[in-house]
């Protein structure tokens, strides 16, 4: 065997100082020897504790091997068996704590970079069409069986895409004009380009998929209507969409917005390039991100890009509980994002136009650890002090919209509003209505959320063959 | 893609059109509203439903020239379509049999009030209307209100038709002469909806406004139509767009609709250089 390399081969960036002026991807992808080499590394060790890692199961030593043989159709192949938005997944996952965390070389050195290896091999895939064949690989019988699926973020697609490879017949509902969910409205162009999520939503509706946009479930049309109306089993995977506030004084003052408004504006309407697109946004000189998650990085560095002089991210813990991606903190303080960390809004301040001016900020301090096992940010009284701010966007996290479960009889939720389901087949309460992703755990990953696509798929497809 | 099968110009800036939707007609209800959006670079913007056939699977919208997108909508025609027609969305109006209603329209807002004051007739309400306008040139569905309403008192703020008066004069008197009114409906601008609210107010008669904030998606995700009614926060789009005027934060509202003056006007500005109607 050859000699373990322990380092892996870094990514391509944008340099920070012309990244921070344009909606272009940071990462650049690997190139093709960048990727050979990095696939080089993988020890093919018998254990393949990385895919026990992935959430959806992707054979990873498989299409590794592939792409080192040098047959990338192959690559794609294995890949796609397994998951069907690797594109998005090889940029957005967090491989970290996942297939990477538990892969055999992160004992010794670098894990397999198999997020980029991934992205790379989607790259490809798209960059080949239509010279390939990406069908399955065992066309699927069809069931004669129609499903709904509700929602076309990440566990929508997932469920849809799979049922759809097992013979069903297959309607994704989206409420939006365009389908992909917090892929298309939440994440930032910088970081997942439109174009390959409406790539990947493209071979979803290729597997068979009939999409329908501009249906809001629950006021178009009803859960029951459906199961009514020749669908034998319904997923719900309508995300956690509806957004929190501090609920502190002054914060429906002009110029503060939640940081779904903020992004929805910015990513799905485009008004980072208003006015040829019609929708606008409003940045100040002095912008404030309260939040320390990924979409508090993505606010702010959208923030930045939209000619924002100062952009601070206002935190109540401290750097080691920041909740986002280590490599998103890097980007964006690479970037020039200041952090106030240890502190948090009490109120906001306006002016006699009803425009936020600043905010009143505490100092905080970290006592005993609370539920989330994490210390508990407690205000030092007398702290108080003034932050001038001209925008502020709160990142606070999200819960699931009511639309739905308001609109359906029989679905139980829990005191958050999440959807209560079987945590293996995400069944609900309610017979023949599977749910899953954000909707059932409230704001949490990509990844996660395709996980429960695809086990609720599975379930449905066992219910429907009864 | 959603077509437009009547597009009839009410008054000069303000336009009816009935476009085929029938998902929309099956659902739709008064009070309730949709989201439109006219093309692929277009913004979506909320109208609230002014009438629907289910047998016919239309929705008529009218629309008056405020902004970019209204004012592109205007150059439309039957046999054109817009790309994204969405609804019904927002919680209906309630009604029942309230007895005795007033219902309120100040210029375009006759054509959401309409389905309104028909529902309240058919619920077996004694209905008075109001209409206001600016103008007889700007006064439209006159008839179109008198038919669903048991009285109607017609206004003009410059006497050229009806009454001249605003529509809150002939409100305060109805509520002086002490006739019993259960219930009152205000639909129009923003500041005429506050001023009615301010009328009734006095009298203790619940008065029902129909808001019209700056929105994004429509259905609650983004809070950008939060408004303030009895010091809670409320988003208008899931929870109104109905809400009780007297405890509504208006001068929050009027603020918050005009967070986007400036874009607004360089966004119509642009449009006109391009299209060459620039005035």
């Amino acid at each position: 065997m050859a000699k373990l390399n322990l380092n892996r081969v870094s990514m391509p960036r944008q340099d920070p100082e012309l990244r921070g002026k344009n909606f272009n991807e940071v990462a650049l992808g690997y190139s093709a020897e960048q990727a050979q080499a990095e696939a080089e590394r993988c020890i093919q060790c018998p254990k393949r504790p990385c895919t026990e890692g992935c959430p959806v199961e992707v054979d990873i030593p498989g299409f590794i091997q592939a792409l080192r043989d040098g047959n990338l159709p192959e690559a794609v192949r294995v890949l796609k068996d397994k998951n069907s938005l690797p594109g998005i997944c090889g940029r957005v996952c967090p491989q970290e704590t996942q297939c990477e965390a538990v892969c055999s070389l992160a004992k010794k050195g670098a894990p397999i970079a198999i997020g980029r290896l991934e992205r790379y091999v989607a790259d490809w895939d798209r960059g080949n069409k239509p010279s390939i064949d990406n069908s399955p690989v065992n066309p699927p019988e069809p069931s004669g069986k129609r499903v709904a699926v509700v929602g076309s973020g990440p566990a929508g697609l997932t469920a849809a895409a799979d049922l759809a490879k097992l013979g069903h017949s297959v309607t994704l509902f989206e409420a939006l004009h365009v389908a992909g969910g917090v892929l298309m409205y939440g994440i930032p162009e910088f970081r997942l380009p439109k174009e390959i999520v409406q790539a990947e939503v493209d071979y979803v509706t290729s597997l068979g998929v009939e999409l329908q946009l501009d249906s809001v479930v629950g006021k178009s049309m009803t859960i029951d209507e459906l199961l009514n109306n020749g669908y034998e089993a319904v997923f719900l995977g309508t995300g956690a969409g509806l957004p929190m506030f501090l609920n502190i004084p002054g914060e429906n003052l002009n110029g503060i917005y939640s940081a779904n408004e903020f992004l929805t504006r910015v990513n799905l309407m485009k008004a980072y390039q208003f006015p040829e697109y019609d929708t606008p946004v409003k940045i100040g000189k002095r912008v404030a991100v309260i939040g320390g998650g990924n979409v508090a990085m993505d606010s702010a560095r959208c923030a930045l890009r939209l000619g924002a002089d100062e952009v601070h991210i206002v935190y109540r813990r401290s750097e080691v509980e920041l909740p986002a991606r280590r490599e998103e903190v890097e980007n964006a303080k690479e970037e020039g994002i200041q952090f106030r960390l240890l502190t948090n809004p009490k109120q906001f301040i306006g002016n006699d136009q009803n425009w936020v001016t600043g905010m009143e900020c505490y100092e905080m301090e970290l006592g005993e650890p609370d539920d989330s096992g994490r210390r508990r940010p407690i205000a030092i009284p007398g702290s108080e002090y003034i932050i001038e701010v001209d925008t502020a966007v709160a990142a606070l996290g999200t819960r699931p919209n009511p639309i739905i479960p308001q609109s359906t009889e029989g679905l139980e939720t829990s005191k958050w509003g999440t959807v209560i389901v079987d945590e293996v087949s995400g069944q609900t309460r309610k017979a023949k209505v599977w749910a899953g992703g954000d909707i059932v755990t409230g704001a949490a990953t990509v990844i996660s959320a395709m996980g429960a696509g695809k086990r609720a798929a599975a379930d449905i497809d066992e219910y429907l063959r009864g | 893609m959603y077509n437009i099968s009547l597009k009839e110009d009410l008054v000069p800036n303000i336009h009816l059109f009935k476009v085929a939707a029938p998902a929309v007609a099956k659902k739709a209800q008064p009070g309730q509203f949709v989201v439109i959006r006219i093309d692929e670079k277009g913004e979506r913007i909320p109208l609230t439903l002014a009438d629907w056939d289910e047998e016919e699977g239309s929705v008529t919208i009218v629309v008056m020239e405020v902004g970019t997108t209204t004012y592109r909508l205007a150059l439309l025609k039957a046999g054109d379509s817009i790309v994204n027609f969405v609804g019904p969305l927002g919680v209906p109006t309630h009604i029942e049999k309230f007895g005795t209603v007033l219902c309120v329209a100040g210029g375009v807002g006759v054509a959401p009030i309409a389905p309104i004051a028909r529902a309240l007739k058919t619920a077996g309400n004694k209905v008075i209307s109001i209409l206001g306008a600016r103008s007889k040139d700007l006064l439209f569905w006159e008839e179109r209100l008198r038919s669903v309403s048991d009285e109607l008192i017609v206004c003009t703020d410059d006497g050229s038709y009806g009454r001249k008066a605003l529509v809150t004069e002939p409100l305060k008197e109805m509520l002086e002469t002490g006739e019993k009114i259960d219930r009152v409906f205000a639909i129009g601008p923003s500041i005429m909806m506050k001023f009615c609210a301010k009328t009734t107010e006095p009298f203790g008669i619940k008065t029902i406004v129909s808001l019209n904030p700056i929105m994004v998606d429509g259905t609650g995700m983004c809070g950008c139509c939060r408004v303030s009614v009895g010091g809670v926060t409320k988003f208008t789009c899931v929870d109104g767009p109905d809400f009780d005027g007297h405890q509504v934060d208006w001068d929050e509202l009027f603020a918050r609709q005009r967070i986007y003056l400036d874009e607004e006007k360089r966004s119509l500005e642009q449009w006109q250089c391009q299209c060459g109607t620039g005035a």
